[in-house]
């Protein structure tokens, strides 16, 4: 298949397939679709400082502001045409409503213009209050199905996060652990966006079933580039 | 006073801190203290204490009976004595006084509260004083009851304790924090007479000491006449510990103590409040030598493998043997040479902090009942408790600070008839400099310490929630309570009043947490608690160690990850357990053990061998840098030849050829050689600062060699010099001036190349997360639920990234730069060298590499540089895969 790829775009990301569909995974954690003009982001978890907060934990309430601001840079490269926010985009049910305005203006602008989509997650099963946007259980496009938890089994063209997928190699004699896309070429689970947001290594069992075991490749998330591993270079833990 | 009484004297004092064992030789020659006359009858020792005495034919010793009267007189004192001469009586026995004298509590009357409070580093040294402090108060017929508190105690018996306390309760720093963040903490404490803080040298040096400065200045508020006494070993600064004990309020009179003693006895200056001070002299000099091998020192490492038979033979002609080293992995290393060696089976035995405390506990055993012929230890066993009939201390590798070594040595000093012996082992021949230097300072009885610090901003709020636990308190008063601590006399009231802002609702610019707040100002001003879910959280993440994430050691047959059973032989630092694949054979608790796999928080391991290499763990912790006191010394030995008649002839011979062939720095210079070697360019510093120091200068250095486009490659430092390499000729670019060696190693780059370095450093996060855990910002547990060590190092890593680019002057990272510069990066220690070394750098620029450089040349490649270098070990994984498989794969479809 010949593609027209958005070279600017695409300097500093790797193009991956999905079950026929082509994306470039960006290094800041997003995938964005050039056929579709469709970008896809996970795991926001926007609000989760204040969440924690309610419970006596006052760690700084910057995250929103970091993670809006790194949303921003990206939007700004591809300018989608649709956006899909993946699941938990606030950290919990009342979140949107404890969006300090600035925060909402800027997500407002972000969103003006296109076609945004709020799939469904666990944390925040319900409409975000007061904003824009459609929300969805799950999304199908093309020959893709968006969805916040990845279904049992293996499906082809499926695009999920919940796990927050990280992965972890050692090389001299040193480990090296980092946010990665985990994917086998039929399916792909995103990294989490969030700046509060920790990780889960794809070799734990909570990926058990999830690819085909030869394929996986680990997308392992660098400064400037995504560095692609074989599943038989990670290390569990 | 007659022989015989004074041996048994002697014997008492003896016994009374180890059980039964002869009396240490040393006692007999103790001459600096002041003779007890008929002048100290003002003294008041109760009948059945001089009863007790006699018929024992024992006789108080006067520096107890001198401590004894200036408590009495209401004074708070410091008593420095060494090991053995009845520090511990001596501290408790103007309490025992007291208490025999007290009145019978009649029916109907209150309950009296705590009397005494004993603070002790180690829980164990708690339940020692338990059981030693309780013979004589059974003999004497005191009505007295002695309980220990600590994390082990049961929760019914803590209970039992606040509603009937004892008169004397032993306890830890954490246990006092606890208790006065309760809420019957004033009148827990409020007949509080004395307190005793045992071992108070090792307790001040850390946050710990500072977290226990705040508990003292609590209890002074609930007792303004409350006496403090401190016990300690020999320390260079008696006065940080005199100022420590006592309010920095100039208000508060009633310790200052100035006496015109005899000799040993110290008279205060009275400019600044201080406890009085008792000084007992040290005992006979013990008996120390340099290991003159018949084996060639090696040039570096520190393994001394060299000298393995020749510490076998002193083994086995001594009765126990005692062998110090400086970390944990050479402890291992050393066991296992040792066994190696081993042909005559002698019963060796091995103990260091990260072998399971029940294993540790039965070595402790088995050396008191004098089981064992050696043991090889690391530091965990260099305080308070003494042990059986050690009659020889090896010392491997340099011991890094005289007055580590003095303690450590203290442990053979417990023989009658024999002085005390101890041989130290240099493993490389910068390190026959150090101990030869050490050993000087030993016999002249120099002392060095780590200078006390100022009171950390995390541990104060830590404190200041833990106050408003107790009960709401007033910001002024509070104020001037926490800067009547030592730690704390300096500290400014804006600072202050941030740490508060920070404990209500986190302090920061954008005010989103007011409704969160953990702290609220009442009407009247006062700031409260709103929940009691805090106040039990609080309890649950007090106490100012955070320990690196560790994972159990698991001992199971072959193969059987997933099975459940088998012994814990101890714990392994996390990031250590991940370097390893399963099959990876590695030495731990004296075996050699094969990796199956980490589940869980288990690093599961079954029996190794076989002919594949061994790796042995590195420990983050434990690593002492040489002491500013030993490096000036080796500094004048090397510049001073007449000296070098001390040391050995190969190492004699060493130095020689440096003077020929480049040149010996004058005791105040630095020298700095340059050569080319193969394809690369060197240049050697030996500034003998410890390899903190030396770290910190190698990061500044490289930074600034690459703004000159110098190029430098890497840089690799120990505790004696400093190597960076280049592509460029750097002796060249010296010379030149581009730059001059004074301009490069100009005292700015402390400033904004440090905190450009310090902000993208991964240690600065390791220093966060122990700041944010104290400080409260993120909780140790959750009640009922413990986090493991790695989830709350991510969470803490990704706060931090957040805190530094939104609000980089909030007072969590300020703390945090704090602790960098102190501790991990020896950053005042850089400065004063730094500024030394102006004007008086010697540049010698070289066809080939010198005699002097060669040790910290055979480092290079041993040592990574650090943990920086993250993305090229990623870029280096997926090239290699790339070149195995071909683009496709790596790519996706590029």
């Amino acid at each position: 298949m010949n593609l027209a790829i958005d070279t600017t775009a695409a300097a500093s990301a790797d193009l991956v397939a999905i079950a026929g569909e082509h994306a470039v995974c960006d290094p800041r954690g997003v995938l964005y679709f050039p056929e579709l003009s469709l970008l896809a982001v996970s795991d926001l978890h926007l609000e989760k400082g204040s969440s924690l907060a309610r419970r006596g934990t006052l760690i700084p309430p910057y995250d929103t502001a970091a993670t809006l601001g790194k949303l921003q840079l990206v939007m700004a490269d591809y300018a989608p045409r649709i956006v899909i926010s993946l699941g938990d985009s606030f950290h919990d049910g009342e979140g949107a409503s404890r969006l300090h305005d600035d925060f909402r203006e800027r997500l407002e602008t972000l969103m003006a213009g296109r076609d945004w989509f709020w799939v469904a997650g666990n944390h925040d099963p319900d409409a975000p209050a007061d904003l824009p946007g459609e929300t969805v259980m799950e999304l199908a496009v093309a020959s893709l199905v968006f969805r916040h938890e990845p279904s049992k089994g293996q499906v082809a063209g499926e695009v999920a996060g919940h796990l927050h997928p990280c992965a972890r190699i050692v090389q001299r004699g040193r480990s090296v652990r980092r946010r990665c896309f985990a994917g086998d070429g039929l399916r792909m689970i995103m990294p989490a966006f969030g700046a509060y947001t920790g990780s889960l290594n794809v070799l734990d069992r909570a990926y058990a079933g999830l690819f085909r075991r030869d394929s996986l490749i680990a997308y392992m998330m660098g400064k400037d580039r995504i560095f692609a591993l074989p599943g038989a270079m990670l290390r569990p833990g | 006073m007659p022989g015989v009484a004074r041996t048994r004297h002697d014997h008492f004092l003896f016994q009374f801190s180890l059980g039964l064992r002869p009396p240490p030789r040393y006692l007999w020659r103790v001459t600096a203290e002041p003779h007890l006359s008929e002048d100290n009858a003002a003294i008041h020792l109760p009948g059945p204490f001089v009863r007790w005495f006699a018929e024992k034919g024992w006789t108080p010793r006067a520096h107890q009976m001198e401590l004894l009267a200036r408590a009495q007189a209401g004074k708070s004192v410091l008593l420095i004595a060494p090991t053995g001469a009845g520090k511990t009586l001596a501290g408790f026995l103007p309490t025992l006084t007291e208490l025999a004298e007290r009145p019978k509590r009649k029916p109907g009357q209150a309950r009296r509260g705590i009397h005494t409070l004993y603070i002790s580093p180690l829980k164990a040294l708690a339940v020692d004083i338990e059981r030693n402090l309780g013979k004589p108060v059974a003999e004497i017929g005191l009505p007295v009851t002695i309980e220990t508190r600590t994390g082990d105690t049961p929760a019914h018996k803590r209970q039992r304790q606040k509603l009937a306390p004892p008169d004397i309760l032993l306890t830890t720093p954490e246990q006092l924090a606890l208790l006065i963040a309760a809420t019957d903490a004033r009148r827990f404490f409020e007949d509080l007479r004395y307190v005793i803080f045992d071992e108070l040298h090792s307790l001040v040096t850390s946050k710990r000491g500072h977290l226990l400065a705040l508990g003292l200045a609590r209890l002074r508020t609930y007792v303004p006449d409350l006496r403090a006494i401190g016990l300690s070993a020999t320390v260079a600064e008696p006065d940080e510990l005199r100022r420590w004990l006592v309010s920095q309020k100039p208000s508060h009179q009633a310790h200052e103590n100035t006496v015109e003693g005899p000799a040993g006895f110290t008279s205060s200056q009275p400019s600044q409040p201080m406890a009085g001070l008792i000084t007992v002299a040290g005992g006979a000099k013990p008996e120390i030598s340099i290991l003159e091998s018949r084996e060639r020192v090696p040039w570096a490492g520190h393994s001394a493998r060299y000298a393995i038979p020749e510490i076998y033979e002193a083994i086995r002609r001594h009765k126990m043997t005692l062998l110090f080293v400086n970390t944990r992995s050479q402890a291992e290393m050393l066991f296992q040479e040792l066994w190696r060696a081993n042909e005559d089976a002698l019963q060796i035995a091995l103990h260091h902090g990260s072998l399971d405390v029940g294993q540790r506990r039965r070595v402790e055993k088995a050396m008191a009942d004098n089981a064992l012929r050696a043991i090889v230890a690391t530091s965990t066993l260099d305080l308070g408790i003494d042990w059986g009939d050690v009659d020889l201390v090896v010392h491997v590798g340099a011991p890094k600070g005289a007055s580590r070594l003095a303690q450590r040595i203290g442990r053979a000093n417990h023989r009658m008839d024999e002085p005390s012996k101890a041989i130290l082992i240099p493993a490389n021949r910068f390190e026959v400099l150090e101990c030869r230097a050490a050993l000087d300072a030993n016999y002249i009885g120099a002392q060095d310490t780590p200078p006390l610090l100022g009171g950390a901003l995390d541990v104060l709020a830590q404190h200041i929630l833990g106050t408003a636990c107790a009960a709401p308190f007033d910001a002024d008063v509070l104020y001037e309570e926490v800067t009547s601590a030592a730690p704390y006399a300096g500290l400014d009231r804006h600072t202050f009043d941030r740490v508060v802002g920070f404990v209500a609702t986190g302090g920061y610019a954008l005010k989103s947490y007011e409704r969160y707040a953990r702290i609220r100002r009442t009407n009247e001003g006062l700031w409260r608690v709103p929940h009691p879910r805090i106040a039990q959280q609080y309890r649950l993440n007090i106490g100012t160690i955070v320990e690196m994430p560790e994972l159990n050691v698991r001992y199971v047959r072959q193969g059987t990850v997933a099975g459940y059973g088998g012994r814990v032989l101890g714990k392994v630092e996390e990031y250590f357990a991940e370097t390893l694949r399963p099959g990876d054979n590695f030495l731990f608790a004296g075996k050699v053990l094969r990796f199956e796999g980490i589940r869980e928080n288990e690093c599961v391991v079954s029996n190794g061998g076989g002919k594949t290499q061994i790796i042995v763990p590195s420990y983050a912790g434990g690593k002492f840098p040489l002491s500013t006191y030993l490096a000036d010394q080796v500094r004048g030995m090397l510049a001073d030849p007449e000296s070098w008649h001390a040391l050995p002839e190969q190492v004699e011979d060493w130095l020689r050829l440096q003077k020929e062939k480049s040149v010996l720095p004058k005791r105040g210079d630095l020298l700095v050689e340059t050569f080319p070697r193969a394809d690369r360019h060197y240049m050697v510093a030996y500034p003998f600062e410890g390899r903190l120091a030396h770290q910190t200068l190698g990061m500044l250095l490289t930074r600034r060699l690459e703004r000159a486009n110098a190029r430098p490659l890497g840089f690799v430092a120990t505790d004696y010099s400093l190597a960076v390499w280049g592509l460029d000729d750097m002796g060249a670019l010296f010379a030149a001036g581009r730059p001059s060696l004074d301009s490069l190693f100009d005292e700015d780059m402390l400033g904004d190349d440090l905190e450009a370095w310090l902000n993208d450093s991964w240690m600065l996060k390791r220093m966060f997360r122990t700041c944010a855990v104290i400080a409260g910002l993120i909780e140790k547990r959750f009640p009922g639920q413990e986090k493991t060590g790695r989830q709350v190092t991510v969470s803490a890593d990704l706060i931090y990234d957040v805190l530094r680019s939104h609000e980089p002057d909030h007072i969590l990272l300020q703390a945090t730069r704090a602790d960098a510069a102190a501790g991990l990066l020896d950053v005042s220690r850089l400065a004063d060298m730094l500024s030394r070394i102006r004007g008086r750098i010697v540049h010698k620029d070289l066809e080939q590499i010198s005699p002097l450089a060669v040790p910290i040349m055979l480092e290079i490649g041993k040592e990574s540089v650090n943990g920086e270098a993250n993305e090229t070990l990623l870029m280096e994984a997926a090239d290699l895969v790339e070149e195995a498989m071909g683009a496709g794969l790596a790519g996706g479809l590029r």
